[in-house]
């Protein structure tokens, strides 16, 4: 197999577009062989998931392309780091840590990346267009941007989405091709719970499924209630966490997915998966690991982090009722905090006794002061991993559970 | 016996064989500071991959294994060279960036479906790998 290069390419890798861009086409061309790519297209923007502090080779790649004097051929948006920059005493990890997360951080922002340190980038002004090839890394924001935007990535991560910043390049292969965009699996959802008055829990219990049961195979979902943005985009991250899904379609709802034909190109599907309300409460109910009633020390919500829409339903919730008993953590973009800002909205969200986190998220950092109890939050993928990183036992609920826990200090649920 | 491979990433090294019964994703599956396999799950828990040939039929995992293999190649806890039988990104990303960083390499290669037998059987091996092509020596005397 041999790749064909495009005049670009030959220039980038001869080093006619400075030694920062040789080293990354160099690393490229290397990805493309190893994933069996034959060419390369441009990229209309990056986003990168390289400001978490992996240990001194994430440090060391990034300086290296800094010495080299590296600059981002393209728009790139940046993914949470390790510190929130705004907000910096929430940090509580050791100094050492901190130092390096915001040297990390910084350096990014030196080869010309745009410091939005967020895993929402599809919730900025950088947000793709239809159809735009682009170069992706953070699971949720790849499964998003293929899915509900219709923008074309492939799964990108570690060094490979940086080198394709810097070369405006990206090897075509996968998800970028129209072809491998197609459905493989039908998921019909027969019915959901009479008692889930939204889409939300819906979302959730599917993205959750469809990353257990489908793979890296793209499912095409029918009998999906109407979903918001930030419902697909749930969906979306509990399905990237449980499974490598890279794109959903979901028929009538997604830009790719008009009608079942479309989802599939016409081909038949290769698999069907039935799901019904009891299946749904069943996942719902997996993703706490504590009952009803549990003592709660902390709630994490905005992870993926909050857009405007979900702040505004936070903000409607918080205007009635007592301040919280616990620890509420709600993480969101530093955008999106200046939004609030202008609106009043931080005064009224930290009087209600909550804390905004930016630039990072809770589960990723040293953030949440006491991490020895039950964390609620509303987040499927918040609730699939944090058991794992930080440790604690999870309560999974509705954003109208959770400001009610919050209150009592227990478990409980909102109610219709 | 030498086999001809695809180099993926170049290097030489030689070493006693290690092969994965199970894939293996390095993020959440092995540790970096110690060379061992840290998945509860994978039949191969606790082994170190240290200094070894380490045969992989496929890949597996979150991209963030990159860093991880990157990391522990800079600690000199890594596999001193892999063998693949089909191609992976993420070894491959994570061999080339150590190997462009710290001088320290770690040759990939693709193996042929048909020498995997002997390969799993061989107890060494020792990989030489360029930019255009590979070779693998199976049990090489003295």
């Amino acid at each position: 197999m041999s790749i064909v290069f495009a005049d670009l390419d030959s220039d980038l890798l001869g080093g006619r577009h400075g030694p920062a861009a040789q080293f990354a086409m160099t690393l490229l061309v290397r990805f493309a062989e190893a994933v069996g790519a034959s060419k390369f297209i441009d990229a209309e923007a990056a986003h990168i998931d390289g400001c978490l502090y992996h240990g001194q080779v994430s440090l060391d790649f990034v300086e290296r392309v800094v010495e080299l004097g590296g600059h981002v051929r393209i728009p790139t948006t940046l993914n949470v780091g390790s510190i929130d920059l705004i907000h910096p005493e929430l940090f509580r990890g050791d100094a050492d840590l901190r130092a390096s997360g915001v040297r990390l951080m910084h350096a990014h922002e030196q080869l010309g990346c745009i410091p939005t340190f967020t895993c929402a980038p599809y919730q900025t002004m950088f947000r793709p267009r239809f159809g735009a090839q682009i170069a992706w890394a953070e699971s949720n924001a790849i499964v998003f941007a293929n899915s509900v935007i219709g923008a074309r990535t492939n799964r990108y991560g570690d060094f490979v989405d940086l080198c394709c910043a810097l070369t405006g390049r990206v090897p075509f292969y996968g998800l970028h091709v129209t072809e491998n965009r197609r459905a493989r699996i039908l998921v019909e959802i027969s019915a959901v719970p009479t008692e889930w008055l939204d889409a939300t829990q819906t979302c959730v219990a599917v993205g959750y499924l469809i990353g257990r049961l489908c793979g890296e195979r793209i499912p095409a979902i029918v009998g999906l209630p109407e979903a918001s943005d930030d419902d697909l985009k749930a969906l979306g991250a509990v399905a990237a966490s449980a499974g490598a899904v890279g794109m959903f379609h979901a028929v009538g709802v997604t830009p790719e997915a008009d009608t079942l034909h479309d989802a599939f190109q016409g081909s038949p599907p290769e698999d069907t998966i039935e799901l019904g309300p009891d299946d749904l409460r069943g996942v719902i109910r997996c993703l706490s690991t504590v009952s009803d009633g549990a003592a709660l020390t902390a709630v994490s919500l905005g992870t993926p982090h909050f857009s405007l829409d979900e702040c505004a339903r936070l903000v409607t919730l918080l205007s009635t009722g007592p301040p919280a008993k616990v620890d509420v953590y709600v993480s969101t973009s530093r955008d999106i905090l200046h939004e609030l800002t202008a609106r009043g909205w931080v005064e009224l969200i930290e009087a209600a006794g909550l804390t905004l986190v930016v630039d990072t998220c809770t589960y990723v950092t040293a953030v949440m002061r006491d991490l020895t109890g039950v964390v609620m939050t509303n987040s499927g993928k918040w609730a699939y991993y944090a058991p794992g990183n930080i440790g604690v036992e999870v309560a999974f609920g509705s954003l109208a559970d959770c400001i009610a826990s919050a209150r009592a200090g227990q478990v409980v649920r909102a109610g219709p | 016996m030498i086999l001809p491979a695809t180099s993926l990433v170049p290097g030489e090294a030689s070493g006693p064989v290690f092969a994965l019964s199970q894939p293996l994703s390095f993020w959440g599956g092995f540790d970096a500071t110690s060379g061992r396999i840290i998945d509860r799950s994978h039949p191969q828990v606790g082994a170190r991959l240290s200094a070894h040939v380490l045969l992989m039929t496929a890949g597996r995992g979150s991209s963030s294994g990159s860093s991880v293999l990157a990391e522990a190649i800079r600690l000199r806890t890594a596999p001193c060279a892999i063998v693949l039988l089909t191609r992976d990104a993420i070894v491959t990303v994570g061999a080339i960036v150590a190997t462009e960083l710290y001088r320290s390499s770690c040759p990939v290669v693709l193996a042929r479906d048909s020498d995997w037998p002997a390969l799993a059987a061989a107890s060494r091996l020792v990989i030489i790998a360029s930019n255009k092509a590979a070779s693998l020596a199976v049990d090489p005397e003295g």
